[in-house]
């Protein structure tokens, strides 16, 4: 647990003192932003209307602003997930400081978990500027605050096991542009997969269609905790990081 | 201290190491010397558990590599050939990092940073970002990073590459003032660098090892010896460097000839001899036979070259007992 902690601590160092994280948490505070404020500008256009027309269309901040906009931040985290991850792993392979970690008295396990943690933990503060965003909403409205909360969750779950395939693909090569471009293939993938459902109702598209990482949000989004999205998340976290863990163990016997 | 048995690693094609043994005892410092890609890193490599051998044992401080190879990191600090550093990070940042990392206890790490810090001299640089840090810097960066956490054996992976001279001289001192509390290990391809750190040589070439000798033993291989470069020039058009070269091969106390140069009607040959008085025999050897001798003297016999020498010797050696071991 110590040596997690050590790794931990290091990883959020050097996004911190590079100029990755604030890049990172800049750009998606401005896209956040601009979703945020298109998602309201609409809301209170809708609202206006319904009342010159005099008839009270039910108006509800959960489900018109925040639900729609939790699903954005959903997909818009999938363009950023490559971004956090792919320098994990291959910057430490192309620099040869790889040698320092597994020449040192910690288990491979303890270094990857520590590398996702702070992968994570540099998502949490991205989805801190959306936290700023609909902190208006409770300012000057009256939302109910446990669906966002259980919409973070599945925010955080969604990021957890993306950041796990990132940090393996990272192991794979010494190229950060590589692991990063790779990365947002799948993300990617993972998430288009669900279109298929649109048009097809064969037991593969169906497969296909659970295989997304976005369906899986959408339980998330509305406010419920189901069990096998939550399942799915914390599948794709694991195997995220088993296989992680089996590529740094195959490095040494290949390299 | 460390004890090694039958080390092999394959690649996928090629036999990297190949069926190595020797032992280090507690505070010696080894040499581990042989040409580029003779397999002195990967042999490093599978002592600090980085690789794992293909087959045989590698054991540190009775430990196997294999088998317990959380024991065997927590007792050895390794310098690989580029020191693993973080170029975001302050020189003291690093050593502390590095040092939690070997599982130092929180209250002894800036101590032991302060140590290494004056023993590597870096103290000038203890607030500096690593990546505005010279080479030589970088080096004993990298070393002290290697002792933070008092290992019993230091691996050290061509310690003084890319150094300039007067930064050679200092990483040498500071490997022989690191020797006794230490057992240490450096691989090399200078020989000079093993005469003047080292106490044992471990020489291997292509993955065998060749010979395992003390440093004194190898010096008295270099005094036996004499070179000299002779430049032959013929008048006639027939000329043939090959019958001057055996012509010289004959001359009596003549070990080693070989041709570095040859263009028209003139080559120029090394040639090695035992220590006497060979030159007088070798210019009339020449003259007799009815060339010119354009040029006769004596070269410094570079430790290099006898260190290739005993290599193709090596090879020579170990041919026949392997012939054996398979019969």
């Amino acid at each position: 647990m110590r040596n997690v902690w050590i790794i931990f601590r290091k990883e959020i160092r050097s996004y911190f003192v590079s100029p990755i994280a604030y890049l990172l948490l800049t750009m998606f505070a401005v896209i956040f932003g601009f979703f945020f404020w298109n998602g309201l500008g609409y809301f209170v256009h809708v609202g206006m209307e319904s009342q010159m027309r005099g008839e009270m269309l039910p108006m509800n901040v959960n489900e018109q602003i925040i639900r729609p906009l939790l699903n954005n931040c959903s997909v818009i985290g999938l363009f950023f997930i490559p971004m956090i991850t792919m320098r994990l792993f291959a910057e430490e392979k192309r620099s040869g400081t790889i040698e320092l970690l597994a020449t040192s008295p910690v288990r491979d396990i303890e270094v990857i978990i520590g590398k996702w943690l702070a992968a994570v933990a540099l998502y949490v503060c991205m989805l801190f500027f959306t936290a700023l965003n609909f902190g208006f909403l409770f300012r000057y409205g009256n939302p109910d605050w446990k669906p966002l909360a259980i919409g973070y969750l599945g925010l955080l779950l969604q990021a957890g096991s993306l950041l796990a395939i990132g940090t393996f693909i990272s192991t794979l090569t010494k190229n950060q542009i590589i692991a990063g471009a790779a990365t947002f293939a799948v993300c990617l993938m993972f998430w288009v997969f669900e279109w298929v459902s649109g048009y097809e109702t064969a037991t593969w598209a169906k497969v296909l269609s659970y295989m997304s990482v976005t369906v899986h949000f959408d339980s998330f989004a509305r406010g419920v905790i189901e069990l096998k999205d939550a399942l799915y998340y914390t599948t794709l976290i694991l195997v995220g990081l088993f296989f992680t863990a089996r590529s740094m163990e195959s490095l040494r016997w290949r390299s | 201290m460390i004890s090694v048995q039958q080390l092999t690693k394959k690649y996928s094609r090629n036999l990297a190491v190949d069926h190595i043994s020797f032992e280090v005892q507690r505070g010696e410092i080894v040499g581990f010397l042989g040409p580029n890609g003779a397999g002195k890193t990967t042999t490093m490599r599978m002592l600090t558990c980085f690789l794992p051998p293909t087959s045989g044992a590698a054991s540190v401080a009775g430990f196997d590599v294999l088998e317990q190879p959380l024991e065997v990191k927590k007792r050895i600090g390794y310098l690989p050939e580029t020191p693993p550093l973080y170029p975001e990070m302050e020189t003291v940042e690093y050593l502390t990092f590095v040092g939690r990392l070997k599982g130092l206890p929180p209250a002894e790490i800036s101590k032991r940073v302060d140590y290494v810090c004056e023993r590597c001299s870096i103290g000038d640089v203890r607030k500096k970002l690593i990546s505005k840090l010279s080479k030589g810097y970088r080096q004993r960066v990298g070393l002290a990073q290697a002792i933070i956490h008092n290992p019993d054996v230091l691996i050290l992976d061509e310690p003084t590459a890319g150094l300039d001279p007067k930064q050679i001289n200092e990483t040498r001192d500071l490997i022989r003032s690191l020797a006794g509390d230490h057992t240490i290990i450096l691989s090399t391809h200078i020989l000079p660098e093993v005469e003047q750190t080292c106490e044992k040589v471990i020489i291997i070439n292509k993955g065998k090892l060749v010979a395992t000798d003390t440093v004194e033993n190898l010096q008295a291989r270099a005094r036996g010896a004499e070179s000299m470069l002779v430049e032959v020039a013929g008048r006639a058009s027939g000329f043939d460097s090959a019958a001057v070269r055996s012509r010289l091969e004959r001359v009596p106390g003549v070990t080693r000839v070989a041709l570095k140069d040859s263009r028209d009607s003139r080559a120029s040959f090394q040639v090695e001899s035992q220590k006497g008085f060979v030159r007088g025999d070798l210019a009339r050897a020449v003259v007799e036979s009815g060339w010119d001798l354009n040029e006769l003297r004596p070269t410094a016999v570079s430790l290099e070259e006898i260190f290739l020498q005993l290599t193709a010797q090596g090879a020579e050696d170990t041919k026949p007992a392997a012939q054996v071991k398979s019969a």
